[in-house]
């Protein structure tokens, strides 16, 4: 187990620095540097006294693998460098926001485990019934929503006209203001994680092994308890730790349209103020999320399926 | 002479298609006494294996019993409950199939998947069960039962594996044993230990056994009966010696001259071994009359036009041929 | 269970005929000019016979709006599902077929690719090039071809072994006639079920995108840049908002029904595998 996670924690390694180098070079090569794109931007009128000094500062003028080496030796102590705008450190300004993020996107994909995986076991068990034609009907529209739309309709049926839950913010980080973006964000790979785990649990109940288990007199309800639910599991699993990137994607809009104080909005802000540090660090800091959750939907398969341990 | 343990009578079972339902079996009939072992033989599709699915109560759609009666120890069971068919399925009938890999739990130690019997039929404790479990591991011959019941299906081999479905088959001490092609997915020379430990377990206990396989040889070697199928009939049913001897139908010929047998060579000179021409028709194709008569070299236009009913033979047994003789 | 592989088809397909009439005819559907037909005297009328989706706060009519939105998202969903499957099968064309260094090198792209959720790696591209339709599509079609790359050099793998590849090999043919003749016909099926689901995506993406302010940009319609702008107005003016998701969905619901009856024809042996 433990050589395992040491293997799967290097594995994180090369494609972090990969990503720390495609970040670095979208930023700072291809379209001059984002200190030029401040100004042709019109947008934003800095003294150009001032940008000189910000050049020097951040050592843009130095030759670029100079600037790569440096970036990477100041990445890898955590030091994401200092916010164009506030002036703070990008690490400590992530820091603030990694909480309610990760808030939100564990909220949402509980709800769309519980509501996702729940479906798909009903319909797969009741292949043909009413429940089964509806949530498969209802898996695909949720595929096909956009979330941001839906949780705008949220918003507006639960929040501004019901009034039941808040509308937006963080509030005192509470239940109440989590319910909406968790469920706006969740809809997806709860409708993504209902078919997948339907087609798992077809699959797993025409394997000779349950014809097996009801040679032994098995009643069905213990066939699919003993046997059918955690081999159904281990194709759940690959999905949900794959659902994890794009719910991340996601979360970026819900964040902002719910006005969530988490990394996502913080990356959209830090956009349309071209701060460069900091879009760089946010990236950064949801590519290291993700790698690390995909190491640990790998273990969770060493955990339920005793042939990986082996391979 | 006593009630068999098993007589399955005139049994149907259907195969509903997309516009018609076809007849995957008619009209079967066989007994087996108690302790006897019985063969059933016949080339892949003839309906052998969904014939002991049946007498399991595990046929699915598309398959379904349309006609006939299963009687297990003077009780007739092919009307029965599911939950009365759950109460024989493991305590009478064990069963084992042919791919021991896919039929074990890849998830479950297979010391688990033995001790489900004793916890399903007997209201063991878990504890209980491992224990029981062990002790089925010991009595199929399995080395370090202690340890291996911990073990993955991934973990064994695929005799072991098979020793793991058989101690899991007998494990509550069925009355009848199924075993469905058993040894066809085995080493060859895993195959011998197998049958060997079926015979061996099944005398000891007094459990009949109903063995399906395409090997003529196998079942002859181990079953008392022998019954051919062929396209979803009985096409002959004689003691396995005589079946030897004299098979009576063209098609038992066929499978008998396409065994190789020691010390056959020189009698045959430099004769190969012989195989039946052409293919098992599928169920919707069945032909008109005999249904063998395509592939049969002794047809004749009776067999392309009349279906022959399944005659007495004199010394005992039945064929189903119009010119058997 | 998938609705049934023939009715899916249908009414996916006749959703996605609606959405592509919707923006082939847009200057003959259309009551009024997307951009210029504001007039204030009609400002946020609610859906109803002169207007039937409303008007906004410019007293620009909602439904001609969606119509000429329609060749936004349309347009930024085949084209960048284009650049992405163009991307991904020839990377994956090649890399299964002459594997070496060359597979490496496309295996760990895809790893980077799979590492960075798109959604964020095109919004880092939006920032550097700025919101317009181009920038949108350079964006979205660059980010999502590490699917169709796998799935591509996937089959190719499994197809590389069998005699009439090389049969062909033998006959001297060149990798490329090989790779374009002989195994692209063999892997369409599964690389046009990803596109036609790939196209919804991206018209998904561009939904958010736009709406984040990053895509296409006020006063020009696209639905997210409509939902963008009817978002402040939710209170006042629910319709802006509800009508632009609804042909968001109704269009992407189309592509995905299109996408799994395809599926059921194009790729059978996948049905029950993929959800």
């Amino acid at each position: 187990m433990l050589s395992i996670l040491v293997r799967r924690i290097a594995n994180i390694i090369p494609t972090l620095l990969a990503v720390i180098a495609l970040v670095f070079l979208l930023f700072s090569v291809l379209p001059g540097s984002f200190i030029s794109g401040m100004n042709e931007d019109g947008r934003s009128t800095i003294d150009p006294a001032v940008m000189e000094r910000m050049r020097k500062e951040m050592g843009l003028d130095d030759p670029l693998p100079e600037r790569f080496a440096k970036y990477v030796a100041r990445t890898a102590v955590g030091d994401l460098g200092t916010s164009f705008r506030t002036r703070e450190p990008v690490t400590s300004m992530i820091g603030a926001r990694v909480w309610p993020s990760l808030k939100l996107v564990f909220a949402a994909m509980a709800f769309a485990i519980c509501v996702g995986v729940t479906l798909g076991f009903v319909a797969a068990l009741k292949p043909g019934s009413l429940v089964d034609t509806l949530s498969m009907v209802g898996a695909i529209s949720g595929l096909s929503l956009s979330q941001f739309w839906f949780g705008l309709m949220l918003m507006y049926l639960f929040a501004l006209q019901l009034k039941l839950l808040p509308s937006f913010g963080y509030g005192d980080g509470g239940l109440r203001h989590l319910i909406l973006p968790a469920v706006a964000l969740g809809v997806g790979p709860m409708a993504l994680l209902a078919r997948t785990t339907r087609a798992a649990v077809v699959e797993v109940l025409n394997a000779d092994f349950v014809r097996t288990a009801r040679s032994k007199g098995m009643s069905e309800r213990l066939v699919v308890k003993w046997h059918v639910l955690r081999n159904a599991l281990v194709l759940v699993v690959t999905i949900v730790g794959l659902q994890f990137g794009s719910l991340m994607g996601q979360a970026v809009v819900v964040e902002k349209l719910f006005a969530w104080p988490g990394v996502g909005s913080l990356l959209v802000d830090s956009v349309f103020q071209r701060d460069m540090p900091s879009v760089q660090g946010c990236i950064l800091m949801i590519v290291l999320f993700f790698l690390v959750i995909n190491t640990l939907v790998d273990l969770a398969y060493v955990v339920i399926d005793p042939r990986i341990r082996y391979r | 002479m006593t009630a068999p343990l098993l007589r399955v009578e005139d049994l149907r079972l259907a195969l509903a298609g997309d516009r018609a339902s076809h007849d995957a079996v008619e009209g079967v009939s066989f007994e087996i006494g108690r302790g006897e072992a019985f063969g059933l033989v016949g080339e892949s599709g003839c309906g052998k294996s969904i014939t002991a699915l049946a007498v399991m109560g595990l046929l699915r759609a598309p398959l379904s019993l349309a006609g006939g009666r299963i009687v297990l120890d003077g009780q007739e069971i092919q009307d029965a409950s599911a939950a009365e068919m759950r109460r024989l399925r493991g305590k009478r009938i064990g069963m084992i199939f042919q791919e021991p890999m896919t039929a074990l739990n890849p998830l479950s130690p297979v010391g688990r998947q033995i001790a489900e019997m004793f916890v399903l039929h007997e209201g063991a404790s878990w504890n209980e069960a491992m224990d029981r479990a062990e002790e089925a591991l010991r009595q199929v011959h399995v080395p370090s039962p202690e340890r291996r019941i911990r073990d993955f299906p991934h973990q064994l081999s695929g005799g072991m594996r098979q020793r793991v479905m058989i101690a899991m088959a007998l494990a509550c001490g069925p009355d009848l044993l199924i075993a469905d092609e058993p040894t066809t997915a085995l080493d060859v020379t895993v195959q011998a230990e197998i049958i060997d430990l079926m015979a061996e377990l099944c005398s000891a206990k007094g459990t009949a056994i109903l063995m399906i396989s395409h090997d003529l040889g196998l079942v002859a070697n181990m079953c008392r009966n022998v019954a051919v199928m062929y396209a979803g009939r009985i096409v002959e049913r004689q003691p396995a010696d005589a079946i030897f001897a004299h098979p009576r139908h063209p098609y038992t010929q066929g499978l008998v001259d396409s065994l190789p047998r020691l010390g056959e060579r020189a009698k045959r000179g430099r004769q190969k071994l012989r195989e039946i021409a052409g293919v098992v028709p599928s169920i919707a194709a069945y032909p008109s009359g005999c249904r063998f008569n395509p592939r049969c070299p002794a047809a004749t236009d009776i067999c392309r036009q009349v279906a022959p009913d399944l005659t007495a033979l004199p010394a005992g047994g039945l064929v189903r041929c119009h010119h058997h003789g | 269970m998938r609705l049934k592989g023939g009715s899916s088809l249908w009414i996916g397909g006749g959703l996605v005929f609606i959405a592509i009439a919707a923006a082939v005819f847009a200057p003959v559907l259309a009551l009024t000019d997307p951009v210029m037909g504001a007039n204030l005297m009609n400002a946020e009328i609610p859906p109803g016979w002169e207007f039937p989706f409303g008007t906004d706060a410019q007293g620009r009519d909602i439904y001609s709006r969606i119509l000429y939105g329609a060749r936004v998202s349309l347009t930024v969903g085949i084209v960048s599902q284009l650049c992405n499957s163009l991307i991904g099968v020839s990377l994956g064309l090649t890399a299964g077929y002459w594997g070496g260094w060359w597979d490496d090198v496309v295996s760990g792209l895809t790893n980077l690719m799979l590492a960075i959720p798109s959604l964020v790696f095109a919004l880092a591209i939006m920032a550097i090039l700025g919101p317009g339709l181009v920038s949108l599509v350079v964006a979205l079609g660059l980010t999502s071809w590490s699917y169709s790359c796998r799935i591509a050099r996937a089959q190719v793998l499994s197809l590389k072994g069998q005699g009439y590849v090389q049969a062909a090999r033998i006959l001297g043919y060149s990798d490329l006639r090989i790779m374009f003749t002989q195994l692209l016909p063999n892997i369409l099926g599964p690389l046009i079920v990803i596109a036609t689901l790939g196209m919804g995506g991206a018209i998904l993406s561009e939904a958010a995108l736009s709406f984040l302010g990053l895509g296409i940009r006020p006063p020009f319609p696209s639905w997210g840049s409509m939902l963008s702008e009817a978002r402040d107005q939710i209170t006042t003016a629910p319709w802006l908002s509800v009508f632009p998701g609804l042909a968001i969905f109704f269009t992407v619901l189309g592509l995905n029904l299109l996408g799994d009856g395809l599926r059921d024809i194009l790729d059978p042996q996948s049905t029950s595998r993929r959800a």
